[in-house]
């Protein structure tokens, strides 16, 4: 039997070697992939282009507009006059942002009562929509209360006693910094070795079929299970070598850390590319033609990429979806790599991803399996 | 250039999409479920933030702190911990996205009328979540703060000086709801379109060598240009449902509010659709193993449409190099028109420089693909 399957492994590599492009299909484009996508994939708020019209000019609304513009996620973007020009400014889209200091601003901050600020937002993009409006309520909000404190203690109201106030301090654990690239980069591994696992393997057994050439294998001693050993090893391998190389280029470039054990990371990886193999093998042995193997692709990569927790979080998904997510193997691998990668933890918290990874690789190859044995007779 | 015979290649290619159902089944109900998997899933509105709290005190007013927390829409308290190592474990687990540390000391401090510090301990692996959630908590907290100085300066029986000394009157243009689904079902659009009108065309002249027939292509006084368009006209006409489908359910089934014409959602998806059709036919005659060419589609626009066209992630905040190599994907183009024509509703004048970017690159693909296509067998 070992001597059967190791002859298909040949012939597999050895038609591999063969196709120049192919080789180069494999390597350059994924590492290409993992900078661009590495650098692409940030929901950060930096230097929001802003306008910003003071219509108080006075020394309060000088210090707050400066607040602003010291805070690095706003830049002035253009000036402004008139209330016309902040309004021409975010609808041309010259400004995402657009604020007005109205006059008797800081008369009322002087008596105490609450000044209005008005804030102009482009809500096209409403992530990045909501986050500036974040920064906006919390540098108003941190300028406000210091001038408070500040006009208190020389007003002398407090008499003594300081203000009641519950504060929070916040940490962020295992990505201090909140560096989203050490989000992404770990999912763009999985992704892009997903993509390119599914595929390969989807078009193994589909192109003897087209080509003729599957009968030619059958009518040799090889048994079923034999020849999908044998046609899928090879991807296994290369779905091993592209994970490192990404996983390489992702820690060596984006500098993302890896605090936890390589051993835990190989295990889950090989799990998910078996349930990768699985799901391009079932492709594989459902479609009849190359063309339709390849719109299989897309119609089961694209909704495992979007349920995978990638990017768009699973908790704000409909039930029906979250259900979903369940069975993509994608999600599970998502989060062995990241909490290998970033959480540093091990076995112990990570069985439970394990055996769902390994439940649905068994239940696919079983599947693979059957139904490749049934398109035989 | 000769009419019958861009037609004859245009029908035989006809009767082969027609001849095999099973693919243009898929071809047309990719889209649908893509549409609806993606509309659901794709949310950037982050709630229900799994919360776990360890409150050391347990007094009248950490809970009233919790049950804040608990009542707003943004955190769902998942489960009580007894212990720092329960909250280590949550958080490893990936239980709760925040833990909330509240001290045993907590009503005294604020009964004493000073200040109290509630600890908040983030999962920082997601940072964009980990980020709104730490901005949401800060509001809970800052309301529970006001509440309470409010009751410390009504028991000293003083007047007390307003809590909010700047007050944010915040107006949020184009989509006043801030609902991340008015901006993603439109990018979604272009995302679907630009896979499957690659996806349609990228094994069309593959599939020739592989199959042999090839040979008879070249022998017959086809001319290049010809056979492009002859083959491209079909699946233009299948690209084009497909567009009508999505920007369908776009405005009926996910009630994205439109507010362009119909007659510049048309030509711009039109000029969209040439495009990638284009770039896919541009694939299939660079590559002529139809796993390569696969390969090369799927590589060349899943990926980088989903994270390159602005449909997600915005492309201001991408450093130079990025943005620039953002240029060179067509949906980018495609992403900005949607989202002006269906938020704004821009017409053509405001998309002059979108569209005539889409021209250009309509324009250089096709080129591209038409002296790509050699009439040689080597």
């Amino acid at each position: 039997m070992l001597g059967r399957i190791l002859h298909l492994l040949i012939k597999e590599f050895l038609q591999l070697r063969r196709d120049k492009s192919a080789r180069f299909r494999l390597l350059i484009p994924p590492i290409v992939q993992m900078v661009l996508f590495g650098y692409a994939a940030t929901f950060e708020v930096f230097n929001v282009s802003t306008v910003i019209l003071d219509q108080d000019r006075s020394q309060e609304s000088r210090a707050l507009e400066e607040a602003f513009l010291r805070s690095s996620r706003f830049a002035l973007a253009a000036p402004a006059r008139r209330v016309a020009d902040v309004r021409d400014a975010v609808e041309a889209s010259d400004a995402q942002v657009g604020i007005v200091i109205p006059a008797g601003f800081a008369e009322l901050l002087r008596k105490g009562q609450t000044a209005p600020l008005q804030v102009l937002v482009d809500g096209t993009n409403s992530n990045s929509a909501l986050i500036a409006l974040g920064y906006v309520g919390q540098i108003a909000g941190d300028f406000g209360q210091g001038y408070a404190r500040n006009l208190a203690e020389r007003t002398g109201r407090l008499q003594g006693k300081p203000i009641v106030s519950v504060d929070v301090a916040e940490r962020y654990w295992y990505n201090p910094n909140l560096n989203s690239r050490w989000f992404f980069v770990p999912g763009v591994i999985g992704t892009l070795t997903l993509i390119t696992i599914v595929n390969l393997t989807a078009f193994a057994i589909v192109r003897e079929r087209e080509v003729g050439t599957l009968e030619q294998i059958l009518v040799t001693p090889i048994r079923p299970v034999e020849f999908i050993i044998g046609k899928t090893l090879p991807f296994f391998l290369i779905g091993l070598l592209e994970v490192s190389i990404v996983a390489g280029v992702g820690m060596a470039w984006f500098r993302v850390p890896f605090r936890g054990n390589p051993l835990v990371l190989l295990l889950g990886t090989c799990l998910f590319l078996l349930a990768a193999l699985a799901i391009g093998l079932l492709i594989s042995t459902i479609c009849r033609t190359q063309q339709q193997a390849f719109s299989s692709n897309f119609f089961v990569l694209n909704p495992l990429f979007i349920l995978s927790g990638f990017s768009f979080p699973i908790a704000s998904m409909p039930p029906v979806l979250q259900w979903l997510t369940y069975v993509d193997p994608l999600r599970y691998y998502l989060m062995i790599i990241r909490a290998t990668f970033l959480k540093g933890v091990g076995l112990e918290t990570l069985w439970p991803q394990m055996l769902a990874l390994a439940a649905i690789a068994a239940v696919l190859l079983a599947a693979a399996v059957l139904r490749f044995r049934k398109s035989l007779d | 250039m000769k009419l019958r015979r861009i037609q004859a290649i245009a029908v035989k290619e006809a009767l082969q999409i027609v001849r095999d159902p099973r693919s243009l089944m898929i071809a047309l109900l990719v889209p649908l479920m893509q549409m609806v998997i993606f509309g659901y899933g794709v949310n950037l509105d982050i709630r229900h933030i799994p919360l776990c709290v360890l409150d050391h005190e347990n007094g009248q007013q950490s809970r009233n702190l919790v049950a804040r927390f608990a009542a707003s829409n943004y955190f769902s308290l998942r489960h009580a911990a007894g212990s720092d190592r329960e909250v280590t474990r949550a958080l490893d687990d990936g239980d709760c996205g925040i833990a909330l540390v509240i001290p045993a000391d907590f009503s005294q401090r604020l009964n004493d009328g000073g200040q109290a510090t509630v600890q908040a301990l983030l999962d920082g692996t997601d940072s964009n979540t980990a980020n709104i959630a730490a901005g949401y908590a800060k509001s809970v907290v800052a309301a529970f703060s006001a509440t309470a100085q409010l009751d410390a300066v009504q028991r000293r029986g003083g007047t007390l000086q307003t809590q909010t000394p700047v007050g944010v009157q915040a107006r949020v243009w184009f989509n006043e709801a801030l609902e991340s689904r008015n901006f993603i079902v439109p990018g979604i659009v272009a995302l679907v379109m630009a896979i499957v009108g690659t996806q349609l065309t990228s094994l069309t002249i593959a599939r020739e060598w592989e199959r042999g027939t090839m040979e008879l292509l070249v022998s017959t006084p086809v001319h290049p240009m010809e056979l492009m368009i002859g083959k491209l006209l079909p699946y233009f006409a299948v690209g084009l449902a497909d567009a009508a489908i999505c920007l369908g359910l776009a405005v009926f089934w996910f009630e994205v509010p439109f507010h362009g014409t119909v007659v510049t959602l048309l030509f711009t998806s039109s000029l969209f659709l040439t495009v990638v059709l284009c770039i896919g036919y541009l694939v299939s005659v660079a590559i002529r193993s139809q796993v390569g060419a696969s390969q090369v589609a799927l590589l060349a626009t899943m990926l980088p449409t989903t994270l390159l066209s602005g449909f997600s992630f915005p492309i201001e905040q991408m450093p130079a190099a990025v943005q620039g190599a953002t240029f060179l994907v067509s949906a980018r183009y495609y992403v900005e028109i949607l989202k002006a024509v269906f938020l704004k509703g821009a017409g053509v004048m405001e998309l002059a420089v979108p569209i005539l970017c889409l021209a250009l690159y309509a324009a250089v693909v096709v080129v591209l693909a038409a002296r790509a296509f050699r009439k040689t067998l080597d």
